[in-house]
């Protein structure tokens, strides 16, 4: 199940990344560097997917302690984490030829910066709490206060700046783009979540040994 | 109601430990002035850039005291193995959760309110008409503060690195207080009525109520050990 | 005496990293019966107080007090436990008297002032009531955890040295009240290292070495001379 999972992510970002470079539009005014977009929005997006995942996985844990919660709750944050710094990573490539600089205090980059150290802290939190019953038990607690604490995030610092292009695909007019930048992008997205799924279901498992061995 | 006394005992004997030892509270007015040299040293001169930078600034100084004021909460169970104490104390926990974020809210106001009067003397800032306006921020902004603050003391007691841990979990989740105070606070001293500064009052309303209503439904999973 | 036992330890490990310092202990103790364990240092006797105690998990085995899972399901068993450790639960900032009012309280209970005061004149603290426990000596501090245990009248008394630091008026109020305890059903655990006569309150006597209980027998008529002699060949034995 889980090879087949790898095998469908490998397989949807190889459209997807054929897609992005060869049949996609090129834009206008930025060039070809635009088409970092087709793998940095679907690397948040992806990213938004694993956090929600590990909210709902604390919550599980804490309701029925059982360690499987636990351990697709750390393993989404390692991929989240992952995802979100290289989302951010493209993000930079991508602003640096567009908007002349490597980071700015927008709404979009600083929410999402606030994310990744938070997340950041969730993996720490881990990595300093020996007993794993403990460190399960404070992790899921500190899932659950992240996950609430993302909508306030947002509108904090929306309200607070707006430089960035507003939000293609959740605004609420829907989506303004053409659908030959739309097919792509969802693709890719697609492939991304794939991946994360891929990623998240190695990882439990390694951690399900791993738990065995120590027991 | 047996959980009323339990919470307000815990009020009563941090508060009561605190006035006799007054160890946090040392801290925190020496900190205080210290941060007043500090601000003065970096910023005074220039009397338009400290108008534009004292919410900032003076907010910096309210975080930073609440640090370590937080950061501290949980010390003196720590220091006399009375945390096992608190483990093992029967019925619902988060009536100490309640306790202790009464006494830190009352020792945080304090400490504030002394930054506060250090600032407008030495910085000679006429407060006037936002004073009213300016309580209420301030008070929604320590609650926020103080809520989440007190869950994760609790949680980053008794961890290794406690002291690089807790402000590290503790400050990228107060973002949005942060912002919204500040955002006030800057609104307020401009001039501006409280109403033209309502959506930033309406966040740390929804921030409070969520921080306090999550901490004291997981607070008893946090003390079980 | 209740037939079932209160407390059931049923082959419990437990391993500090690499080190097993429980290697399968069992244990049952019943309502109205004091067990002693004995052990030397760093036998473990700490490390099984502190699991009964809801404090440590279990490495393997389980053990449970009145039928709830000390592991699984620590808020059950809380509320039943009187514990006295080695940490002294004191605040140094409070005096004596505030010191077991709060305990008291956080502890649901409602202690009329006479009853404190009380409790603090058993232990022999009347004098130091209102002094703040900074000054207290150690022996002192002890006192007052014991004071504060009796309290509450727990339904499971777990103790770690109980009559150590304490003098012949002291001892004796002790043993006054654990034995009202134990006629209250209630089940006590004193975990000690010495054989004198404070085990007089003990029905049992059990010796932990080699991270197993090595002998668990009736006290009986046994002194501390008989004590000391059993303890010295079952823990050489054991090692």
């Amino acid at each position: 199940m889980v090879k087949t999972l790898g095998w469908l992510a490998g397989a949807g970002l190889l459209v997807g990344l054929i897609m992005a470079f060869g049949v996609a539009p090129r834009e206008v005014t930025q060039g070809n560097v635009q088409r970092i977009m087709y793998v940095h929005v679907p690397l948040i997006l992806a990213s938004y997917v694993a956090f929600g995942v590990l909210a709902i996985a604390s919550v599980v844990y804490l309701v029925r302690r059982h360690p499987a919660a636990d351990r697709v709750a750390h393993a989404s944050g390692e991929v989240g984490v992952l995802f979100v710094g290289l989302g951010i990573a493209t993000g930079s490539i991508w602003g640096k030829p567009t908007w002349g600089t490597w980071w700015t205090w927008d709404a979009r980059l600083t929410s999402v910066g606030i994310l990744f150290v938070m997340y950041l802290g969730y993996l720490l939190l881990r990595g300093t709490i020996d007993d794993p019953e403990r460190a399960a038990r404070y992790c899921a607690v500190l899932g659950i206060v992240a996950a609430l604490d993302i909508p306030l995030v947002h509108f904090s610092v929306y309200w607070w700046r707006t430089l960035h292009q507003p939000p293609s695909l959740m605004k609420p007019g829907g989506f303004t783009g053409s659908t030959s930048i739309l097919w792509p992008l969802l693709i890719n997205l697609l492939a991304f979540v794939l991946l994360y799924a891929y990623f998240v279901a190695r990882r439990v498992r390694l951690l399900r040994a791993e738990a065995e061995v120590t027991a | 109601m047996s959980y009323a006394r339990r919470a307000l005992a815990i009020a009563w004997k941090d508060l009561a430990v605190e006035r006799r030892s007054k160890e946090t509270l040392n801290a925190l007015v020496f900190f205080s002035l210290l941060l007043l040299f500090v601000f003065q040293f970096t910023l005074g001169g220039d009397r338009e850039r400290l108008a534009a930078v004292l919410p900032g600034v003076l907010w910096l100084g309210f975080v930073l005291s609440a640090l370590l004021a937080l950061g501290r909460t949980f010390l003196v169970e720590r220091e006399h193995d009375c945390w096992e104490g608190l483990l093992l104390a029967p019925g619902d926990k988060s009536a100490i959760y309640l306790g202790k974020l009464v006494g830190n809210l009352a020792l945080m106001l304090l400490v504030e309110a002394l930054v506060l009067g250090l600032f407008v003397v030495f910085f000679d800032i006429d407060l006037g008409r936002a004073l009213p306006g300016l309580l209420v921020v301030v008070l929604l902004g320590t609650l926020g503060l103080a809520a989440v603050g007190t869950l994760f003391a609790a949680m980053t007691a008794n961890i290794r690195a406690r002291e690089l841990l807790f402000p590290v979990l503790l400050l990228p989740v107060q973002v949005p207080v942060l912002l919204a105070t500040v955002k006030a606070t800057e609104g307020l001293l401009q001039g501006e009525p409280l109403g033209a500064v309502a959506h930033w009052v309406k966040l740390l309303v929804a921030a409070d109520t969520i921080y306090v209503v999550v901490s004291l439904l997981t607070f008893d999973v946090v003390l079980e050990g | 005496m209740s037939v079932d036992p209160i407390v059931r330890v049923v082959e419990v490990r437990k391993v500090f990293g690499l080190v097993p310092v429980l290697d399968g202990v069992s244990l049952d103790i019943r309502g109205g019966e004091a067990v002693a364990l004995l052990g030397a240092n760093g036998a473990g006797k700490t490390t099984l107080l502190k699991i009964l105690a809801t404090l440590l998990r279990p490495t393997r085995g389980t053990a449970t007090i009145a039928g709830h899972d000390v592991a699984r399901a620590p808020e059950a068993v809380r509320p039943l436990l009187g514990v006295v450790a080695h940490g002294a639960w004191v605040y140094d900032d409070l005096t004596a008297r505030e010191n077991l009012r709060f305990w008291s309280t956080l502890g649901g209970l409602h202690t009329g002032a006479d009853e404190l005061t009380a409790a603090l004149a058993g232990v022999g603290l009347e004098r130091a009531a209102d002094v703040r426990v900074r000054t207290f000596s150690a022996g002192m501090k002890r006192r007052l955890s014991l004071a504060r245990v009796m309290l509450a009248r727990p339904r499971v008394l777990l103790l770690d040295e109980p009559f150590a630091g304490l003098d012949q008026r002291a001892k004796k109020w002790l043993e006054e009240r654990l034995e009202a305890l134990k006629a209250g059903g209630a089940a006590l655990l004193m975990v000690t290292h010495s054989f004198g006569r404070e085990l007089g309150v003990a029905d049992r006597l059990s010796i932990l070495a080699g991270g197993r209980i090595a002998l668990d027998t009736p006290r009986g008529s046994l002194g501390p001379d008989d004590i000391q002699r059993l303890y010295a060949v079952h823990a050489e034995e054991a090692s």
